[in-house]
């Protein structure tokens, strides 16, 4: 339902009126192939905020929240919001890098939706929300361990279940594989140096 | 919760296995007398690990898994994450797979339409309908074989096009159902429409208002039962959908009885859709996929002939492709909302990190929104008209 009567705004206009209003919170800008802009923890609540309500943009559709791991960053995830225009047909992407240790304000006084997706990144990457009403576990089951999405936590995970006929009970057990999991290395040794953070080329299960 | 704990207040399980629960879900109801207090869904009962799976495939390896999220109409998931593929590797699809894509979903649009309306109707007391709407969803799951080799699980839709192209006699096939199908759904139609059951336990139950749908981030059949003409396939169009003729049918009140007309309306909106496709595939002519050779297996056909063609089919089904460094968010109409695509590559040959955004999720979240101070009854009548489907909530 794009309003035809105002005059389109481009992701680029977009862009300059955030940089003119949080100027060194802002740390980086990508407009291709999607609006997408690198920001500081701090302002997040106020970004979305600002975002939601400012007439010219009305981002007022909630897309997404998620988490990206990056272990051999300083800051190790990224948390990644989404966000529509309905009025302005457009959409952009906020990205704030966060440490493990390191919490982010919660946007659920903004948007109530964020509440379960803001559980899920809490649930699958361990990253802390401020002030979030109500921060459980949400995809995995009732007393996990762990944090599965993270790409130092195994594919297979840690535990397997059963159900337990002696003991008339489901119980956990140590992961049991019959045949290990096999994850090809397709490095080309062709290719030249490896890129920054990756790690040296190993043949072994090849 | 209240600081006095009320004598008639209880808390009852709704599910894991309540047949109006579509599937696994687990509502924890905090009810006053039969009044609904609160509604704590507890999912997950169906977590896969979907989204960690695909971080340890490749990217052709990850297309069935999208099949698996909401399993009622699977190639319409496949559609995104192809185009979010497709966008970071900037390849086009010649115009016959485009075509054939949106056919498809379509099918896939009437598929959960008709699975939708009827358990919806069964949620409500009506046993006839759903065995109605199966005997259609036969055949159309019977069309998804025929193109694909699956009845479900269909991985067709493939980065650059389509799998293979279709059959000649499949598309009149096609063509006849579309015919025979609008006197099924007003047959459905006499049985639900001014039924007066039907409307007893839908009219104005399940409410939202235009706002509050966006910031509970709704979309699809329930962001336009609100009123807000909000289609992707007219906003930000994708693959031909901008050059057919289909209405945008919107709701007036916003409530449960509301969106089933939608859902009815946009099923004969499907068909006209699909009918244009028929015309399109029958008069041009021409490739389903690209040409590309470092991205689309070639034709059995010419394996057998040419050492290259070998060498490609061999090196894309081990290693598959590599896809450029970069990240981008893709999403389709897809019968239950926008369905996103998140896709983080690192250019290797597997993606970095895929977020499946699925519409259900943000629906199923807004059952404590929606359903405070109803009938502990509505609790069934909202979550039908939710169309929720737990391969793609719980992922």
């Amino acid at each position: 339902m794009p309003d035809k009567n105002n005059e389109n705004i481009s992701d680029e206009d977009i862009y300059q009126s955030l940089k003119n209003r949080y100027k060194k919170n802002i740390l980086n800008v990508n407009l291709i192939p999607d609006l997408s802009i690198d920001i500081k923890v701090e302002i997040i609540n106020d970004i979305v905020k600002f975002l939601k309500d400012s007439r010219d943009f009305q981002f007022t559709t909630f897309i997404d929240i998620c988490g990206v791991d990056y272990p051999n960053r300083s800051k190790r995830f990224d948390v990644v919001y989404h966000l529509l225009s309905m009025k302005k047909n457009k959409r952009i992407r906020i990205k704030a890098a966060i440490d493990e240790k390191d919490s982010i304000e919660s946007i659920v006084n903004i948007f109530p939706a964020a509440n379960w997706y803001e559980r899920e990144a809490y649930d699958l990457y361990g990253i802390n929300f401020n002030n979030h009403p109500d921060l459980r576990r949400l995809l995995t089951d009732y007393n996990f361990q762990g944090y599965p999405l993270r790409k130092d936590f195994p594919l297979t995970g840690y535990t397997q279940v059963r159900y337990d006929d002696t003991q008339k009970r489901v119980i956990h057990e140590p992961v049991e594989l019959g045949q290990e999991f096999r994850d090809f290395d397709f490095q080309s040794p062709w290719l030249g140096d490896p890129q920054e953070g990756e790690k040296e080329i190993v043949n072994e299960d090849e | 919760m209240n600081d006095k704990i009320k004598d008639n207040t209880f808390t009852i399980n709704f599910g894991p296995q309540h047949p109006a629960a579509h599937g696994v879900l687990r509502l924890v109801l905090e009810l006053d007398g039969e009044i609904v207090d609160r509604v704590d869904p507890h999912i997950g009962l169906l977590h896969r690990g979907t989204e960690k799976l695909i971080e340890h495939k490749t990217y052709t390896q990850a297309i069935p898994y999208f099949d698996r999220l909401d399993y009622v109409a699977p190639m319409n998931q496949e559609h995104a994450f192809s185009l979010a593929i497709e966008s970071l590797l900037k390849i086009d699809v010649p115009r016959r797979g485009q075509t054939i894509r949106v056919l498809y979903s379509e099918i896939g649009r009437l598929l959960s339409h008709l699975l939708n309306i009827t358990t919806q109707a069964m949620d409500v007391g009506a046993l006839t309908p759903p065995l109605w709407g199966f005997e259609e969803r036969e055949k159309l799951m019977g069309f998804y074989e025929r193109a694909s080799g699956s009845r479900m699980h269909a991985a067709y839709f493939r980065p650059g096009g389509v799998h293979q192209d279709l059959p000649e006699d499949l598309i009149d096939d096609i063509d006849t159902f579309i015919e025979s199908h609008p006197a099924v759904i007003s047959d459905i139609e006499t049985l639900l429409t001014d039924n007066r059951i039907f409307k007893q336990r839908n009219v104005d139950i399940g409410f939202i208002s235009q706002e509050d749908a966006q910031l509970w981030g709704f979309s699809g059949v329930m962001i336009r039962g609100t009123g807000l003409p909000w289609d992707l396939r007219r906003s930000q169009p994708y693959e031909i959908y901008s050059e057919l003729e289909f209405e945008i049918p919107i709701g007036k009140n916003s409530d449960c009885y509301d969106r089933y007309l939608l859902r009815v309306e946009e099923m004969k909106q499907s068909l006209k859709i699909m009918k244009q496709c028929i015309q399109i595939l029958r008069n041009e002519k021409g490739p389903v996929s690209s040409h590309n050779n470092k991205l689309f297996p070639p034709k059995r056909a010419e394996m057998k002939a040419s050492m290259e063609a070998l060498i490609h089919h061999f090196k894309l089904y081990t290693e598959g492709y590599h896809v450029p460094k970069g990240e981008v968010y893709r999403a389709v109409e897809a019968p239950k909302g926008e369905f996103g695509v998140y896709l983080v590559s690192d250019d290797s040959n597997k993606p970095y990190r895929c977020k499946i955004r699925a519409p259900g999720f943000a629906h199923l979240q807004a059952m404590d929104y929606m359903c405070k101070g109803h009938m502990l009854a509505d609790v069934s009548a909202v979550l039908g008209s939710l169309d929720i489907v737990f391969g793609e909530v719980d992922r």
